[in-house]
């Protein structure tokens, strides 16, 4: 399982506050904390604070300071992710492209250019679409402009968008077929990831929603996730679900190995 | 016909574990060598690189082994009352990559010998060889504990490989591996979960991975060998799609395993329809050998000269045409 930190996030206050002060120290906090509970990307968003390149510039500059892990650059905009990857050192992941022709254009070179990982949302010129065939047709397009510009199918991952379980319940369950549909894309599968945390968006028992809905989903093939790797309960129901899917082999401590791992 | 392309992709590569230290390394050996590095099945070197040959290590005793049968004892008359003799007569007639010295008289159910003789037997080995060395221990955890106490200091800077840390016992030897620089082999007993849990273990209480070999024990052909050879080819296979946990070398101790089964024991005048025992027990080892090595092992640890022969050739002739 991929697991993507969402914690450095200007839409949550102390980030924004440490994004305006220039307070290093504070986001390489909440990259070190994120690295050790399992994270192998933390995305980077600014959130409604910022559309200043140079701000993204220096998160991602502040974070690699921290961790080795992969960065994940949370922006569709082509002039905020290529400055951004130009610095990066780390593993890199474009956060994200739609299937609209505008944003593949922009995004999907710089995912070739720069030999990042991209992620792509089957959201199209109308939105993001709730049933299974629409977000199918939006993930054959990205997967056909990604694969077809050069980009390995493991480069690239599919999100079929997660949507708040208490405003539209029975989005739910599409999502799940979705996802396993789109594991049969092609042979070897691109990665299929989520925002989980939108799921529970408003809702009490976030964590509880989070981590089921989380495990749902891996046992049909989600195999990435954007999420809270600092809620202990959800890595630890993730490395329980690696487990018995049979993707990590068990070991009497093998909720601590999958951490170390 | 198209004939379809069965290569695969790895993600992660087996370490590499570097056993004996030479003169420049701190050490005394002639020379080190290495075992791991590879990013694929056993010699698939079509598929990815095996930069390092499996090696071959041969037993030598503190005490007589009197448990061998004729067969393998008569290989080492007249030195096996001398394990410094004994081990001299290996490196020098034999040519295994490895001694492996096992201290089977420090048990305290039979000879009892004390840490402080361990010890500096295990000083007039390393004088009297100059290939590097594997120290294993009795068998029972508090002696070994008292025995590499002394043992490991002794070695320090020989860069051995000690032998065994398990999942009820592995805190003293993974501090004293540590401290005077040696390796250790991690022993599980046909179990891969236990095999991954002693791992952790030993990486929780700071022992690196890259200085640990597995053993998952190893029976001889004959007597479960197609058990552990799935659990050996699922630790490879594990390892190389990215667990790293279960990405180490691999260690085979057949030599007891083997000398044990009464096919490489019974001598022909009592079983004369299973032919010159002579070629037999040889053969028995041999192709054990050969079959743990097609699963993934990466050191053997064996007994007799002829069959370390054999396993030697078969190595090479595996390797041959590596990186073309």
């Amino acid at each position: 399982m991929i697991l993507i930190g969402e914690r450095i996030n200007a839409g949550f206050d102390p980030v924004a506050q440490a994004l305006k002060d220039r307070n290093a120290e504070n986001i390489r906090d909440l990259a070190r904390k994120q690295e050790e509970a399992g994270a192998d990307y933390l995305d980077i968003n600014m959130g409604a604070i910022s559309k200043d390149p140079e701000d993204m510039v220096w998160l991602v500059k502040t974070v690699q300071e921290a961790v080795d892990i992969g960065i994940s650059i949370d922006s569709q905009k082509p002039e905020i992710v290529e400055p951004a990857l130009q610095v990066c050192e780390n593993d890199s992941l474009i956060n994200s492209t739609t299937a609209v022709e505008e944003k593949l254009d922009g995004l999907v070179p710089l995912a070739v250019d720069y030999d990042a990982s991209i992620i792509g949302v089957t959201s199209g010129e109308g939105g993001a679409p709730q049933d299974v065939n629409g977000r199918l047709e939006h993930a054959a397009t990205i997967f056909s402009r990604a694969t077809g510009a050069g980009i390995p199918p493991g480069n690239l991952f599919l999100d079929p968008v997660a949507m708040p379980l208490k405003f539209m319940q029975e989005q739910a369950s599409n999502l799940l077929k979705s996802i396993h549909q789109i594991s049969n894309i092609s042979d070897p599968p691109p990665h299929i990831s989520l925002g989980i945390s939108n799921i529970s968006s408003d809702a009490t028992e976030r964590s509880l929603i989070n981590r089921t809905f989380l495990v749902m989903a891996m046992a049909v093939g989600l195999d990435a996730a954007i999420c809270d790797v600092t809620d202990p309960k959800l890595v630890e129901s993730v490395a329980t679900a690696e487990m018995i899917l049979n993707n990590e082999i068990y070991s009497d401590s093998f909720v601590e190995t999958y951490r170390m791992a | 016909m198209q004939i379809p392309d069965v290569k695969s992709e790895w993600d992660n590569e087996i370490s590499t574990v570097k056993i004996g230290a030479t003169e420049k390394e701190g050490g005394t050996r002639s020379a080190n060598i290495s075992v791991g590095g590879e990013t694929t099945l056993p010699f698939l070197h079509f598929e990815g690189s095996t930069p390092h040959r499996p090696v071959l290590a041969m037993e030598v005793w503190d005490i007589p082994p009197d448990s061998w049968p004729p067969v393998a004892r008569e290989q080492i008359e007249g030195v096996m009352e001398d394990p410094v003799e004994w081990a001299q007569k290996c490196e020098e007639e034999f040519e295994p990559d490895l001694v492996c010295l096992k201290l089977k008289g420090c048990d305290p159910f039979g000879q009892d010998k004390s840490p402080e003789e361990a010890a500096k037997l295990v000083e007039k080995v390393i004088e009297a060889t100059s290939i590097p060395l594997i120290v294993w221990g009795c068998g029972d955890d508090d002696k070994d504990n008292e025995v590499f106490t002394l043992v490991s200091p002794a070695a320090a800077g020989e860069n051995c490989l000690l032998g065994t840390i398990t999942e009820d016992n592995y805190r003293t030897l993974a501090a004293l591996s540590k401290a005077d620089g040696h390796k250790i082999v991690a022993e599980s007993p046909v179990d891969i979960n236990m095999a991954k849990q002693v791992n952790t273990l030993a990486l929780d209480i700071g022992f690196e991975l890259e200085n640990l070999v597995i053993f998952p024990n190893s029976p001889a052909l004959g007597y479960g060998i197609e058990y552990v050879y799935s659990i050996m080819e699922r630790t490879r296979l594990a390892g190389l799609k990215g667990d790293r946990l279960m990405a180490q070398p691999i260690l085979a101790n057949i030599g007891g395993e083997v000398w044990g089964t009464k096919e490489a024991k019974i001598p022909e005048e009592e079983k004369p329809e299973w032919g010159d025992h002579r070629k037999r027990g040889p053969m028995w080892e041999a192709t054990t050998a050969f079959t743990y090595l097609q699963s993934g092992a990466d050191i053997v640890v064996m007994r007799h000269p002829e069959s370390i022969k054999a396993t030697k050739l078969m190595i090479e002739r595996l390797m041959e045409g590596r990186g073309e």
